[in-house]
């Protein structure tokens, strides 16, 4: 089994999936999570900073998640038809830097990147490393609107 | 109403506590994070995180509301530009009853809209054992009362 850090470490930033925001969704997730006048009424929106309804920030995050699980899920495919075994990924301990750069508005398409940044031992853990990994999405006219990065732990 | 003058630093807001029900945690896992842990409360056992546990964009999303539900859902607030940093510092497993607070850690008026304030929370998400399982730090916007009184 090869690291991430083997796999990605000369790779540019890949695109991982695109998932865009129908008025009905970015309602339906601010009714459970984030219930902020911009969020759930196009006409008060219009009054906000935003200017119209856009999407929870969280919102926003959670699409990225959507489109790695899927984009990873390929990758082990892609790799067991070569014969490899794709790192061992397990649960993140956080993120950092994550900044919402431009809001994102009914029907507007998010499209998805990675870019593998680093990765190190964890000396309490034999086998284990924390890769850091830049996570970055883009409206339909390439403005980004979203970054942070994650962090991931892998084992053997 | 809560305005940016309101935000004074050490001023703290503590959440009401939410439960956390498999259901709901498999609804929002199903929709954006297919892991098995997430989904399954066998898988989640044999996980790393001991059982059927939330995603962290889940805490993460369920942090948002009690932060409205505490605050913010009766404040000027204009969103958020981002977060400096969250920890998932302990798995969320279902059944578990999250609380905890959001506490002013500084307050700045706008240079560039003499109308807007930025707030920085920290904000800690515990379990019913008092464990700390979110920790993050974020700025808020906010609408002042009165425009340009630095």
């Amino acid at each position: 089994m090869m690291t991430m850090e083997e796999f990605y470490a000369a790779k540019a930033r890949t695109l991982i999936g695109s998932l865009t925001f129908s008025a009905e969704d970015i309602i339906r997730f601010a009714t459970d999570f984030d219930p902020q006048p911009f969020h759930l009424d196009a006409e008060k929106a219009r009054h906000s900073l935003f200017g119209g309804l856009c999407a929870s920030g969280w919102h926003t995050c959670a699409g990225w998640m959507q489109c790695f699980v899927k984009f990873w899920r390929n990758e082990q495919r892609r790799l067991a038809a070569e014969g490899l075994r794709a790192p061992n990924l397990g649960p993140s301990p956080g993120f950092r830097d994550l900044k919402w750069l431009k809001p994102v508005y009914a029907g507007d398409t998010i499209t998805y990147f990675v870019t593998f940044l680093e990765s190190r031992s964890l000396a309490s853990k034999p086998g284990w490393r924390i890769n850091t990994i830049l996570c970055e999405g883009e409206n339909q006219h390439g403005e980004p609107v979203i970054r942070f990065e994650s962090r991931v732990i892998e084992f053997v | 109403m809560l305005y940016f003058e309101d935000f004074s630093e050490g001023r703290r807001f503590d959440y009401k506590p939410v439960e956390m029900k498999p259901k709901e945690m498999i609804a929002f896992a199903s929709e954006f994070d297919q892991q098995p842990m997430h989904l399954d409360e066998e898988a989640g056992k044999r996980s790393i995180l001991g059982g059927l546990a939330a995603s962290g964009w889940h805490t993460s999303a369920i942090g948002m509301r009690m932060m409205l539900d505490a605050f913010m859902g009766n404040s000027s607030s204009q969103g958020s530009p981002g977060i400096d940093f969250m920890d998932w510092r302990k798995p969320v497993i279902a059944g578990d009853v999250l609380s905890g607070f959001s506490l002013v850690v500084e307050a700045r008026r706008s240079k560039s809209k003499p109308d807007l304030g930025i707030v920085k929370f920290r904000n800690e998400i515990n379990n019913q054992a008092g464990e700390p399982v979110a920790v993050s730090e974020c700025s808020v916007l906010f609408r002042c009362r009165e425009k340009g009184k630095a």
